[in-house]
Order: C-alpha cells, then structure tokens, then sequence
C-alpha cells in the first residue's frame, strides 16, 4: 500500500469502555445538573425579548432622544400624540431616519419631570385608550347586535 | 421658563369656538384647519391635559353595519394619530394563514410555476376559528442549508394538494366550442384545492371547519386536454407587513365625517339644483313656514310655502365639491369634515369576523405598548 507510511501495527484486541483509561479532561460529577441548567438558559433567552428600545447619545434628562427598533409610524405618531398632551412635555416629535432601517426615533424634551417618565407615561396612557376603546366599542357592538337580531 | 402655575384667567372657549376647530375646512381648491390644536400650552389657559377620565367622557362609538365580514361603525372623540394606529394595525399586523410554499411535480398548463405559485398564495381561506386563532402558531423560516420541513408541523403547517388533468369530454358534441363543455376541467378553480389534515388538524379542522377557500370561484389557471398541474402547497401563518397576502382585511379604511353648513338661504329652483350636487339622500327639500316668512332678516321675508334646501344625512355625502362650482351658491354654504369622527369600514377576507378584527387591532396594540413599557424600564437599569 503506497500511501501507507508507519508500519501496521498488530491490531489490538477492543478494550471495554468501563476498562478504558479515565479521560484526559476532569471529570464532571453532576453532569446531569450541568444539562439541565443548559436547557434552563436556552429556554429564558427565547423567552427574554431583545432589547429594542434604547437612548440616543447626547441625550440629557430632560431633553432625550430615544430609539425605537422594529416600531414604525403606526407607534410613532400615536406615541407623540399622547406625550404631547402631557403639559410637562415642552416638545416631542418622531421620525424614522431611513426608511430601509427598521428603526424609529422619538425626541421628548420637558419643561419639568424627566423625558423618561414623560415616555413612560405615555406609553401607560396609550395601554388606558386601549382599554377604553375596546370596552366601549364591544358594549356598543352588543347593543347594535341586540337591536338587530345578529347573532354571532 | 414654564409655567410654574397655571394662567390665574382662564379661557373656556364657547360652542362656536369649539366647532370651528374640529371643521377641517373644505375650500373650493383647498383645505385648511387641518392640524389638531389640542395640545396643552397651544391655547393660553386652556387645560387639555390628557387624563383617561376625559378620554372616556368624550369617546364613543356608533355602529351603522355589522354583517360577518363587512362592519361599518364612527369612532367618535378619538385623535387622527390613534385611529390610523388602528387601521395601520389592521391591515399589517394581524396574522393569517396563507400559501407560502408551492411544491410543483407537474405543471404543463401555459401559465407558469412562478406566476402559478403567485396566484395561488393571494387567495384567501376560511377555516375553524379556534384552530386558526389558537391552535396555529408561528412557523419559523429554515436557515439557508438547514432541512426545510425540520421546523414544519401539524400546528404551524397546513398541507393543500392541487391534482387535475384536462381531459375531453367523450359526451360532448364535436362541433361543441364552449371549453367547458367540450373539456373536464378546462377551468382551474380554488374550490379544487384540497386540504390534507395531519395530526392535530383534523380535530380543529372537519366538516364546516375544513381549511378552503373563503371564495370558491377564484380562476386559477385554464387547461387543454392533455395538459395537468399537479403540486402541494404548505400554509404558514404571516403578517400583512411582510407580504399583502397576509393581510386580514381586503379594506380597512376610515373617512371624516362630512359637515354641511347652509349659511344663507337657498330657495326655489336653487334649491332643487342644490340637492342636486349631493348624492341621494344629502339634502332634503322643505317649505318654508309662515313663522320664518315673517322673520325679518332672515332672508325668508315673503317667501311662504317655497321650496328651501335643508341638510338631511351629511353622512352619505362624498364631499364631491360640487355645489362650490356654483354661482348661485356662493357664500351660501360651507363645507368641512369633523377631526375627530372617523367613520371606519373594514372588510375581512374569511379568518376574523370583521367585528372581532377592529377589537384584535387595539388588542395589538395595547400588547406593543405593554412590551416597550417594559423595555423602557429595563433601559434605565
């Protein structure tokens, strides 16, 4: 055999698998515990959103920018409505940089109170709006399906 | 630099103020008023804090149509931003099922794979709620070079066969020239899709709860004898954003209430031109009454028992601009839409009742506030 370049050696009878020599590595006592808390990890990342929101640099405490990733108009401008009516709110605007970017930036600036908590705020506001709107327009879908015999 | 306090004089504007700022204005060639003004600071001593006790105080909804897949119904007392928020929901963010990969083995029809595989992910399909809204969840797409069907089962994948052949028709007369007649299967049609439950899918999916076409006369392709498709489609759940098809609605659109204002009399034959430039049902015509003939200045004096335009239902109005075209009209009337009565009209495609699809959409949204809500708290730790 040409390619061959040590000379064979006598085959050497299996040894069994409990009779082998211990392994190079330490050996891990609990490895079943180490498993289970692998599996433990993989299960919070999937479930631990990634971060989506952060502050833009140059922001001050009162007068903030704020980055919005994978939110668009439809957040944007119901956002800035809402933080707009707060009257600590000196300014707020949104806009998104690049239309291929799914990024969307919000800038608050207050006359008191942080830009954090008016953001804060607003976003609560909006859960509130939510709320009111879904209860009235059911209540009120109800009674027209009362009214008019819709069964559904 | 801020108001440390509020203003000692306040202003309470008064009914008139009030109605001209929720008019847009419509202008012969223009609009105007057209942004909202209602924003602390932007008039002096006007308290316009939002609190939600006066957002529940000023919002309301009427319904005027609730058919399954066809409602129409006002919010009324809402903010342009937020009712977009909503229809902008409606038409990209809630998921459906759809058509997304096309298996093809045979295709000797003249129409081609790609377009084939086009057409069929566009129709729209109807199936049991509970296993559309519950049962089926997200299916993720495979990497490049990972097995395609690793991610694929019974509660994210639904399988569709399509397998016809043209064939003559041995009954039909040779002189016959309707393809349909002389042909089997000349016409491909989406009520020829068959759905093929697997596992779980025949408990949520049996009977009148079988996955099919919410329109079963969709064309799909036309076939001659001899010609054959035969393929198998896989459905995945998507949204609107990613691809229209997706999309729960075939229209969610809102239009602003139209506002008609007589300000000057319109009379007599006028009148009858006036109704005229609305459609049906606008502009109502009524006589004149003897107590308004005898008001001086009204423009009424003398003119008992004529014919004077009155608005009847703004509503149907389409804000055509018509009757601003019109000399005799001229500084009689006034056109505008109210800013806050958004009279929404959503029509589903088959998977939501167009009713519980407006309720999912502020469901939608209340999720996404509550999920920055606790990314923004998590940004400041």
């Amino acid at each position: 055999m040409p390619g061959r370049t040590k000379k064979q050696e006598d085959p050497v009878e299996d040894t069994n698998m409990e009779d082998a020599p211990p392994s190079a590595q330490p050996e891990d006592v609990n490895d079943e515990n180490v498993e289970e808390e692998e599996e433990e990890e993989e299960e919070e990342e999937e479930e631990v959103d990634p971060q989506r929101v952060k502050i833009l640099p140059g922001s001050t405490d009162t007068a903030a920018s704020f980055e919005f990733i994978d939110e668009g108009h439809t957040l944007g401008n119901a956002l800035r409505y809402i933080v707009m009516k707060n009257p600590d709110v000196e300014f707020c605007a949104y806009s998104i940089p690049h239309p291929s970017e799914p990024k969307m930036n919000i800038r608050i600036q207050t006359y008191k109170g942080t830009a954090f908590d008016a953001l804060k705020k607003g976003l609560s506001d909006l859960q509130d709006v939510c709320d009111v709107v879904a209860d009235e327009f059911w209540a009120k879908r109800d009674a027209y399906n009362g009214e008019h015999g819709i069964d559904r | 630099m801020h108001p440390t306090k509020p203003a000692a004089w306040t202003n309470t504007p008064d009914a008139e103020e009030i109605a001209r700022r929720q008019t847009v204005n419509i202008n012969i060639e223009t609009v105007s008023n057209n942004i909202s003004t209602d924003y602390p600071g932007h008039f002096p001593g006007e308290d316009v804090e939002f609190t939600i006790e006066r957002f529940r105080e000023a919002f309301s909804v009427n319904f005027h149509q609730n058919d399954q897949f066809l409602s129409s119904f006002s919010l009324v007392g809402i903010d342009a931003s937020l009712s977009n928020a909503f229809r902008r929901i409606l038409l990209a963010e809630i998921p459906t099922l759809a058509i997304e990969n096309v298996y093809i083995e045979n295709n000797t029809s003249v129409i081609q794979d790609e377009v084939l595989a086009h057409r069929l992910g566009l129709i729209p399909f109807k199936g049991g709620r509970e296993g559309l809204h519950n049962f089926l969840k997200w299916h993720k797409k495979p990497e490049v070079g990972e097995d395609p069907y690793a991610g694929c089962f019974d509660w994210n994948t639904v399988r569709l066969e399509l397998n016809v052949e043209c064939t003559v028709n041995p009954d039909a007369s040779p002189a016959e020239d309707d393809p349909l007649k002389a042909y089997n299967n000349a016409h491909v049609y989406a009520k020829d899709l068959v759905f093929v439950p697997t596992g779980k899918q025949e408990e949520y999916f049996s009977g009148e709860n079988a996955i099919m076409p919410t329109n079963p006369d969709i064309l799909i392709a036309k076939l001659r004898p001899r010609q054959s498709i035969n393929l198998a489609m896989h459905m995945h759940k998507g949204i609107g954003s990613d691809h229209a098809k997706f999309s729960p609605v075939a229209t969610a659109s809102y239009r602003l209430l139209p506002t008609i204002t007589i300000t000057k009399p319109i009379l007599g034959a006028d009148a009858e031109k006036f109704a005229k430039c609305f459609p049906k049902g606008v502009i109502g015509l009524e006589k004149v009454t003897k107590k308004e003939a005898a008001k001086k200045g009204s423009g009424y004096e003398g003119q008992e028992g004529q014919a004077k335009a009155v608005v009847v239902d703004a509503m149907k109005d389409t804000v055509s601009r018509e009757c601003l075209r019109h000399a005799e009209f001229e500084g009689k009337v006034k056109l505008g839409r109210r800013r806050d009565h958004f009279i929404f009209s959503i029509e589903s495609t088959g998977q939501w009742d167009s009713d519980e699809l407006f309720l999912e959409s502020v469901k939608h949204m209340k999720l996404k506030c509550k999920k920055l809500e606790q990314q923004v708290i998590n940004m400041a730790r």
